[in-house]
């Protein structure tokens, strides 16, 4: 135990807290700067609810409060509602769950759970989070410029992009200083996982969640660097007078828009979408990582099918890269590149299925431990079964024609992310908080925010399927001009409330994070669970450098109830 | 003319292609409900009876089972089937397999902020050629007036009218920015491209009155981009295009006397 790594010094405040190199200070900053956007980009959503459910009609209250150019007597203009749109998309998912999935967790816990002091370049995970942090900055700032915030939809497609106010700039320059972040922190999580695990601890004894980041690493490293390009070319069409995104002979109102021309607006889909594809799956496998773990630690059994798992991961990851232009079909695409992502779609669902299955049969024959971080996990396998099952018409090219741009899209990829990804990561927050903090956070009103958020949620997502069906388009500002649309204008008031009331849900969680942290029962040991995985033997919380001594694995990860032992689980590190 | 009554199902189906459509989505929705109910029993069933007891543990031999594998080859062998026996044909139909011109309507229609512009290319069944110079509030295309072949077409702006039961052909495009041309109850859906000319297919199978969408953002307006559809019978078609006729301008008169008397010879 000479290893002049292991010397450490303490540092003072501001390195500590502030610009600290500590992969699990970096993590906590990740999380809670993740967590305040998340909400912001909730906020953002309830509000675009009151028009949707109550249109024209000035929102109480508050709707005074955003002035003329937004809300003229609290009614919301379309512009203002095309930006929270667009906003409340990008920041949920580049600047919140991306953040508290990959930065949060994976920072916090992939050090910990592979036996490694810190990560592999701590000033680069620093840098990582400083990037994400100005990215997010420039993100919330371009509220404020003329015209507001980015208008075009999170998915920018140009022209209307190119053409957009400044507020678009601003969105693409936020975006580079977040890809860069991701980036950076890729290379972390691949360095760190190849190179710094414990002694003995071989691959196929890495736990699964750190199998879920070093696929989740791959895929931001290999899909953002296409959108970072992209993102540089409609900086320059939109500053330097360059069409790389449009087409000769626009008109715009009535008048030739003076652009060199030459370009194709389906370029940029192409390499858009060649990042959003697999960045569904960023958001999605940290998720399946954090649910795994807790369903294993809570069933007291082993994982049932461990390595079909990881091989699942693999291949999703792998299948991920060649399924994007699926969000094309009716951009003109013919029969023969309809028919590769067709089958490429309907591949990628296979591992999914074997994912779900493994973690449900690995409830059989278990002792199942109803934990609060249990319920979340639990809620997570019925929750991403809709998103999943929903991408099956969605990829299936005769019924997207229908389909396609229909709130039906929009159930589909918000059960995924909302009530399949977020629920995880509530698990994940409720299970982890004890090593973070010392302390638990409150069981009882754990179950409450629990129950109604579940409720809650699928009030807001459930309707979205019949709405779809009805064929209403996504992103109107006043469905219900459309006969179509009026027969289920009354889904929309459910919605609302349902958002709302999923709001309030939310703050009996944020009331219950921060008052555990002073008044939460304290742990009486360092694996209040019962856990095997390394994260665990360190010390709570672990200091800086983690480990009293560098520990050795001698097992698998999930060793729960070996015959013969006298307790119903044994950790990596025992002998 | 038969109205339709919306609800909270798929809107009627009135086109030749429609009803294929909706037969793969509940097929697959079907598919589906048997999978997540399937899921669901077992999950709730497991939740109840291994449930943490007194006196009770879990195992630590993983369950043998050959269910799960039996699950994976039908959901493939199903996947399959979804694919080559449906998804498939109707996408070949409705990309690729294209009316003959000759039995058709064929129309141009060309999408901007915020109105749809119907472009029909008149008795010589040819489209005028246009030039954005040209652009007007009156000549919203920019038809070139100078241009024989330009005059007998019809323009108009978000009014869609066809006859039942014969195939269209439009050709979509855009000015500005990326539109999606849909009609829920035709099953009609197809982005307009700026820079790129798109062709749709469809043909009616009922008369009525109905609407299309704008299904891709474009801009503050993106809601307000509604235009009408009126599904006619041949005899009101042809009532209603002789009416636009009649409002075209009419052409200079020597040309009509010009060329008869050569078709005379």
């Amino acid at each position: 135990m000479s290893d002049p790594n292991r010397e450490h010094h303490e540092p003072g405040f501001i390195r500590k807290y502030i610009f600290s190199v500590d992969h699990k200070t970096i993590g906590i900053q990740y999380a809670m700067t993740g967590m305040v956007f998340l909400f912001f980009g909730f906020c953002l959503m309830m509000l675009m609810r009151w028009q949707l459910a109550f249109p024209g009609e000035p929102l109480p209250l508050i709707g005074g409060l955003f002035g003329d150019t937004l809300m003229p007597g609290g009614v919301m203009l379309p512009e203002f509602y095309n930006s929270l749109g667009a906003m409340h998309g990008t920041i949920m998912v580049f600047m919140g769950v991306v953040p508290l999935a990959v930065g949060g967790f994976g920072n916090y816990l992939v050090p910990l759970q592979i036996g490694a002091p810190d990560m592999a370049f701590p000033k680069l995970n620093a840098a990582s989070y400083w990037f994400y942090f100005v990215g997010g900055v420039v993100m919330f700032a371009s509220f404020f410029v003329p015209g507001g915030a980015a208008n075009s939809g999170w998915t920018s497609y140009p022209p209307l992009s190119d053409i957009a106010t400044t507020g678009q700039t601003w969105w693409l320059f936020g975006m580079v200083a977040l890809i860069t972040s991701s980036l950076l922190g890729s290379v972390n999580f691949i360095v760190t996982i190849v190179q710094l695990r414990a002694k003995g601890l071989s691959f196929f004894r890495l736990p699964f969640f750190v199998w879920a980041q070093f696929v989740t690493a791959f895929l931001l490293l290999l899909a953002f660097p296409p959108l970072e390009a992209a993102g540089v070319l409609q900086i320059m069409d939109r500053l330097a007078g360059t069409s790389f995104f449009l087409p000769t002979g626009l008109v715009i109102s009535g008048a030739a828009l003076p652009a060199s021309g030459g370009g194709t607006p389906l370029l940029w889909q192409h390499l858009f979408w060649f990042l959003a594809h697999p960045e569904v799956y960023v958001l999605i496998l940290p998720a399946m990582g954090i649910v795994t773990e807790i369903i294993v630690n809570n069933t007291r059994k082993p994982l049932y099918g461990y390595k079909t798992l990881v091989y699942s991961l693999f291949f999703l990851g792998f299948m991920s890269f060649v399924v994007w232009a699926h969000h094309m079909f009716i951009t003109g695409m013919g029969t023969t590149m309809a028919n590769f992502f067709q089958t490429t779609t309907m591949i990628i669902s296979i591992p999914s299925v074997v994912i779900l299955t493994v973690l449900l049969i690995t409830l059989w024959g278990a002792s199942i431990r109803f934990t609060v971080p249990m319920h979340f996990a639990l809620t997570f396998l019925p929750m991403f079964a809709i998103g999943g099952l929903t991408g099956l018409p969605l990829g299936l090219a005769a019924a997207d024609i229908y389909l396609h741009d229909t709130y039906y899209v929009i159930g589909h990829f918000h059960y995924v992310v909302a009530p399949g990804t977020l629920f995880a990561l509530f698990a994940g927050i409720y299970h982890w908080y004890p090593k973070v903090t010392g302390r638990m956070m409150n069981q009882a009103w754990g179950k409450v925010h629990f129950w109604l958020s579940l409720l809650a949620i699928n009030g807001v997502f459930l309707p979205m399927f019949i709405q779809g069906f009805a064929g209403v388009s996504r992103r109107l500002h006043t469905p219900i001009m459309y006969a179509h649309a009026q027969p289920v204008q009354g889904t929309n008031v459910f919605m609302s409330y349902s958002a709302w009331i999923l709001g309030l849900a939310q703050l009996i969680f944020i009331v219950n994070f921060f008052v555990s942290l002073k008044k939460g029962k304290k742990v009486e040991s360092d694996n209040p669970w019962q856990g095997t995985t390394l994260e665990w033997a360190a010390p709570t919380p672990p200091p800086h450098g983690n480990f009293a001594t560098e520990p050795v694995v001698y097992r698998g990860p999930y060793e729960y109830s070996v015959p013969g032992q006298e307790k119903d689980y044994v950790p990596q590190n025992v002998a | 003319m038969e109205t339709v009554t919306y609800g909270w199902w798929l809107p009627p189906s009135l086109s030749t292609y429609g009803p294929a459509i909706d037969r793969l989505i509940i097929i697959v929705h079907w598919f589906m409900a048997f999978l997540f109910v399937g899921w669901g029993i077992f999950l709730v069933y497991c939740l109840i009876r291994f449930r943490q007891k007194e006196g009770r543990k879990a195992s630590y031999e993983s369950s043998h089972s050959k269910f799960p594998k039996a699950i994976e080859i039908g959901v493939v062998l199903f996947e399959i089937f979804l694919l080559v026996g449906l998804s498939f044909p109707i996408w070949s139909k409705y990309k690729s397999e294209f009316p003959q011109k000759s039995e058709s309507l064929e129309i141009r229609i060309i999408a901007q902020q915020f109105v749809w512009n119907i472009h029909y290319p008149g008795r010589d069944g040819t489209f005028g050629k246009g030039d954005p110079k040209f652009l007007s509030d009156s000549n919203p295309l920019g038809l070139d007036p100078n241009d024989p072949v330009g005059r007998d077409d019809i323009v108009t702006v978000n009014q869609l009218h066809f006859p039942v039961n014969k195939p269209v052909i439009a050709h979509l495009s855009s000015k500005d920015v990326i539109h999606s041309f849909f009609i829920p109850v035709l099953r009609v859906k197809q982005d307009t491209i700026p820079g790129m000319s798109i062709p749709v297919w469809w043909q009616a199978t009922q008369t009525g009155q109905f609407e299309i969408a704008c299904a891709q953002l474009c801009g503050v307006g993106h809601t307000l981009m509604r235009g009408f559809v009126t599904i006619h019978t041949p005899e009101q078609y042809a009532a209603w295009m002789a009416e636009q006729e009649a409002q075209l301008m009419p052409p200079p008169a020597t040309q009509p006397t010009e060329t008869a008397p050569m078709e005379a010879q």
